[in-house]
């Protein structure tokens, strides 16, 4: 990978070309926050809290760090007036939206805003729409069970007509991923409940614990070849 | 067929001889303004007039797109010499048809059906000496009105296709030099040099590479893309071929909005037709280069006139658009090299090459050059199509071509850009308008909407209505653009409600630089300018609602009242148009406006010809 | 305000699909997951809105997930997926209408048809729509009654257009 030349905060750093900026800011120990970005899933540059300033000549401009790709002489900053009211408006806006999300509030707090002038939404849980769960969905388990839908402020992610999804294995991927716990997941006497489904869940051949859904361990069965048998163990048994 | 360039000239000849042969021409114009106002049952009748009076052989009568003066119509331009006839129907078709067919007969003209001058008694009697038209410069709007769209032989007839012809062959090199030399700005919007682009795709890897046409005319009080595409289809298509050439373009889509479903209609009629004669297909004209053109269908979403949303849309997807840090002349369209351009923007193209890029680089001014077309609606006398050099300044727009504010009342303000421009107060009426000096003014020149204000528009009421459109057609991605303007809208709502508080302002000044800064994509980016520029220009009229309490234009319903005063002399008038049944009194006694089931709509207010409604 | 009023399937109102049919429409766009929204768009002028198990089949068909099929579904606002009346009223808010009065003539529409802006009246003859700028600006404020327009309208004339169908 051909390498560049570039500066953050005014620290020299080699990266490689394309890398994104927040990941290499992140790999160069300067903290950028983010909602939207993971790891595995990539980037979607929807919560805009990642934004910071890069200077290419005598221009300045704001970009989404978790899609700008790093090249040769960018000179980029992370913190600026102009980038401050960006990730407050984001925070207050969010707080607003999400007024049960005590990680919003944490994060809006942390980040200066103290409070929230807007009238409270009670409609929207504590989903951001960051689509971490959509994209797990769709690239980890591999089955898209869940989707967006409308558009403007009635979006919001769901299952097909709102109903109990087909295709959904009841893995539990999407609540584990979501940064603000919204999505409601419980199991109970061998049962688990998600997006409005119930799933039987298998007992471990050998604990006898309640460890998956059998609808995932037929589906990845299926896909990887693992024979039902095996499956069956819970993974600590195995 | 594969037709060559000698059956292209014979039958462009025949077409022109067929016409030459009728004595008279008549142009009825079937854009969507006229058709609104019954131009079709017009056209019926006039058309078995003619039969009945044996004058089928004589007169030709031809279905055309937008004249322009869409405020006027229906419209009927007959003869070499232009007779413009207007307001055909508006009192009664069978006579205005009688009337015409007169005229036909005995060459008498029908003075009732031509347009008042400025002074009484005097008429206009052709086409150029309107104001409306002698003002404009018309290029892609040029033929629009005078062909029959449906017909490929009337474009050929005007001599369509010899651009690309041309264009064929030079080296594709040498035809984006030319478009660069020219100097051609992207008429969607943005502004962005059309030749810059196309270099880059032309030069990205990847194959097969994107040719787009951007049709989806989504602003509100916009429609000057409608009309091109209704009214001169293969000029698009000989635009798009021709840069798809120079680009080394594979395949083509047009898009077009949802609501304008004759405009797809006669696109994919003229797709059809330039295939038939070999300009579309493999081995077009017999140059070996092959590209084909599809249309397709937008889905009612403003924001699918941004070029990624677009393309996502175009690839059977919800239409969100992305960051472009990466460029989609090297990964758009299925990630591979794609160029979009407005459809104006293709129409421009053949004439570039057909005339030249020093004639077009003649016209406009130094940072735009060539035309651009607007449509001119609201408050104004004219409304309708227009078609000016870059450059003219708004008040020769908004009173030499559009004949000044009606009703005697006094211009505010003009709205250009749509959502993501501004309003530009009568300070600003002599700026020249082009790309840059409307971007200075906080506006924008967008596609090409220009929507008069006068003195009875609020603008608080104006940057409500931009930020309620701009709530639903967010798409909804990111978090300024989706919380950020449905908080904007609300907080504006309130003032116009008159709940408004100290501090909303500057709240809003915050909050929409810090929408501008943080949004994704373009449409986020420039929503709060509606808002901005009416902040900028008309602080007074805010203020006044917030401490006021009051609405100085009468516009905002909960912050007025309507009331008859001693001017009354009961014509009963404002009764018959109150839609509540609100108004009561009797013929020549003082009318009386129940406010409780008064709606204040103000139908009284408009209606009353005496002075006698006040809104308070 | 919930997208959840769209799904229509089972709860009345909801037609027999013609799956032979549907799939002579994903044929006319040669299977292609590109042609979804123009599909979607034909199957509903077919049916006047556009079923849900339509878009199962034509998702199945083409292999798209079905919550994918579901986001271009309601991402659009020329698609509906609720089933609509008779005609559809248009009044257009462009911004040209709004200014020359079009809020008076849809609020006449709601209160002259008993029926919100969205929805559609009890005898399922109208559906009353917003719709920004049908693009004949010079004839503001603009009513559109499936094909039919109407020009320069005011509350007044609201109860004429009505009539007329």
């Amino acid at each position: 990978m051909p390498k560049v030349n570039l500066s953050v905060d005014g620290k020299k750093i080699q990266a490689d070309k394309g890398a994104f900026l927040l990941d290499v800011c992140r790999d160069n120990h300067i903290p950028v926050p983010s909602l939207c970005h993971n790891e595995a899933l990539g980037s979607d540059g929807r919560c805009r809290l990642c934004v910071v300033e890069v200077r290419r000549g005598n221009r300045t401009r704001m970009v989404t760090s978790c899609l700008f790709p790093a090249a040769e002489g960018v000179e980029a900053i992370t913190q600026s007036a102009n980038i401050a009211l960006v990730r407050k408006t984001v925070l207050e806006l969010l707080w607003a939206r999400c007024p049960e999300s005590d990680e919003i509030a944490r994060l809006a707090r942390s980040h200066g805003v103290s409070d929230v002038r807007y009238q409270k939404d009670n409609d929207k849980g504590k989903c951001i729409l960051c689509n971490l769960c959509i994209r797990t969905c769709e690239s980890v388990v591999g089955v898209s069970a869940l989707g967006l839908s409308g558009k403007g402020p009635v979006k919001k992610v769901t299952t097909p007509f709102d109903e109990p999804s087909e295709t959904c294995i009841g893995c539990g991927a999407c609540a584990f991923v979501c940064p603000t716990g919204h999505i409601q997941m419980w199991d109970k006497e061998g049962v688990r409940n998600i997006w409005g489904r119930k799933f039987e869940m298998a007992a471990c051949a050998k604990c006898g614990t309640h460890f998956a859904p059998l609808y995932q361990l037929e589906y990845i069965s299926k896909t990887s070849g693992a024979s039902m048998d095996r499956l069956r163990t819970c993974p600590d048994c195995r | 067929m594969q037709a060559t360039a000698e059956q292209i000239h014979k039958i462009a000849q025949e077409h022109l001889q067929k016409q030459r042969a009728y004595e008279k021409v008549l142009h009825v114009c079937f854009g969507p303004g006229c058709l609104a106002s019954g131009s079709k049952p017009a056209h019926e009748k006039l058309s078995a007039a003619v039969e009945r009076e044996g004058l089928s052989r004589k007169v030709l009568l031809k279905k055309v797109g937008c004249m322009g003066l869409c405020g006027r119509g229906p419209l009927v331009v007959v003869g070499d010499d232009e007779v413009f006839y207007q307001g055909i129907g508006k009192r009664s078709v069978d006579d205005d048809v009688e009337m015409l067919v007169e005229y036909l007969k005995t060459g008498a003209l029908a003075e009732k059906l031509l347009m008042d001058g400025p002074e009484k008694g005097k008429k206009y009697t052709h086409m150029s000496e309107v104001p409306f038209y002698s003002c404009q410069k018309k290029m892609v709007m040029e033929d629009v009105g005078r062909i029959d769209p449906d017909s490929i032989d009337e474009y050929l007839a005007a001599g369509g296709y010899t651009a690309l012809r041309k264009a064929l062959s030079m080296k594709p090199d040498d035809i984006i030099e030319s478009v660069k030399k020219a100097g051609l700005r992207g008429k969607g919007g943005g502004g962005f040099l059309a030749a810059t682009k196309w270099r880059s795709c032309r030069d990205a890897h990847g194959s097969p590479k994107y040719i787009m046409a951007n049709g989806d005319e989504g602003d509100p009080g916009a429609f000057m893309d409608r009309a091109l595409m209704e009214g001169n289809p293969h000029l698009v298509l000989e635009g798009m071929i021709i840069g798809a050439f120079a680009i080394a373009g594979g395949q083509g889509f047009i898009y077009v909005r949802d609501e304008y479903p004759l405009a797809v209609q006669r696109l994919v009629a003229a797709t059809a037709e330039a295939r038939r004669l070999g300009f579309l297909g493999e081995d077009i004209c017999g140059s070996g280069f092959d590209f084909d053109i599809r249309i397709v269908r937008g889905g009612g979403a403003f924001v699918c006139g941004e070029s990624t949303a677009l393309m996502s849309s175009i690839e059977g997807k919800g239409g969100e658009p992305r960051a472009k840090y990466v460029h989609t002349v090297e990964h758009g369209l299925w990630n591979l090299p794609s160029n979009l351009n407005n459809v104006e923007t293709w129409a421009t193209v053949p004439h570039i090459i057909n005339k030249g890029h020093e004639w077009f680089a003649s016209i406009g001014t130094a940072g735009s050059k060539g035309t651009k077309a607007f449509s001119l609606v609201g408050k104004v006398q004219n409304t309708g199509i227009i078609e000016v050099p870059m450059g003219m300044t708004l008040k020769e727009i908004i009173f030499d071509l559009g004949g000044g504010i009606p009703k005697g009342r006094k211009f505010k303000a003009v709205q250009t850009g749509g959502p993501s421009g501004g309003c530009i107060p009568a300070d600003h009426l002599d700026k020249p308008v082009d790309f840059d000096s409307l971007y200075d003014l906080g506006s924008m020149m967008g596609s090409g909407g220009m929507i008069v204000m006068d003195e009875r528009d609020c603008m608080v009421d104006v940057a409500r209505y931009f930020l309620k459109f701009l709530v639903e057609e967010s798409c909804g991605k990111c978090v300024p653009c989706r919380e950020g303007v449905r908080r904007m809208y609300e907080i504006v709502d309130r003032i116009a409600s008159g709940q408004g508080r100290s501090g909303d302002l500057e709240h809003l000044e915050e909050l929409g630089k810090a929408i501008q800064l943080g949004s994704l994509c373009g449409l986020g980016q420039s929503a709060p300018n509606p808002l901005l520029s009416t902040l900028r220009y008309f602080r007074e009229e805010y203020e006044a609602h917030i401490t006021k309490k009051k609405c100085p234009a009468g516009v905002c319903k909960p912050l007025i009242k309507f009331t008859v005063n001693e001017k009354c002399n009961g014509c009963m008038v404002c009764a018959r148009e109150c839609p509540t049944e609100c108004i009561s009194g009797e013929k020549q006694k003082p009318h009386v406006i129940e406010q409780d089931k008064c709606v204040r709509c103000g139908n009284c207010f408009e209606a009353c010809r005496f002075d006698a409604v006040t809104i308070e | 305000m919930t997208q959840s009023s769209a799904c229509c399937g089972g709860k009345g109102g909801d037609v027999t699909v013609d799956l032979a049919k549907v799939d002579g429409i994903i044929d006319k766009y040669g299977r292609d997951r590109a042609g979804i929204l123009g599909m979607f768009q034909d199957i509903q002028r077919e049916y006047r809105y556009l079923p849900k198990d339509a878009v199962a089949h034509v998702c199945r068909t083409l292999g798209v997930p079905l919550a994918k099929g579901y986001e271009v579904a309601t991402f659009f606002k020329a698609l509906s997926l609720k089933p609509r009346g008779k005609y559809t009223i248009q009044v257009c808010l462009g911004t040209a209408c709004h200014l020359k009065g079009g809020p008076n003539v849809i609020e006449q529409f709601e209160r002259e048809l008993s029926v919100k802006t969205g929805d559609t009246t009890a005898d399922k003859k109208f559906t009353l729509e917003s719709v920004n700028c049908l693009g004949a600006c010079a004839l503001a404020p603009l009513v559109r009654v499936d094909e039919k327009d109407f020009g320069k309208t005011t509350p007044g004339t609201v109860k004429k257009v009505v009539k007329a169908f």
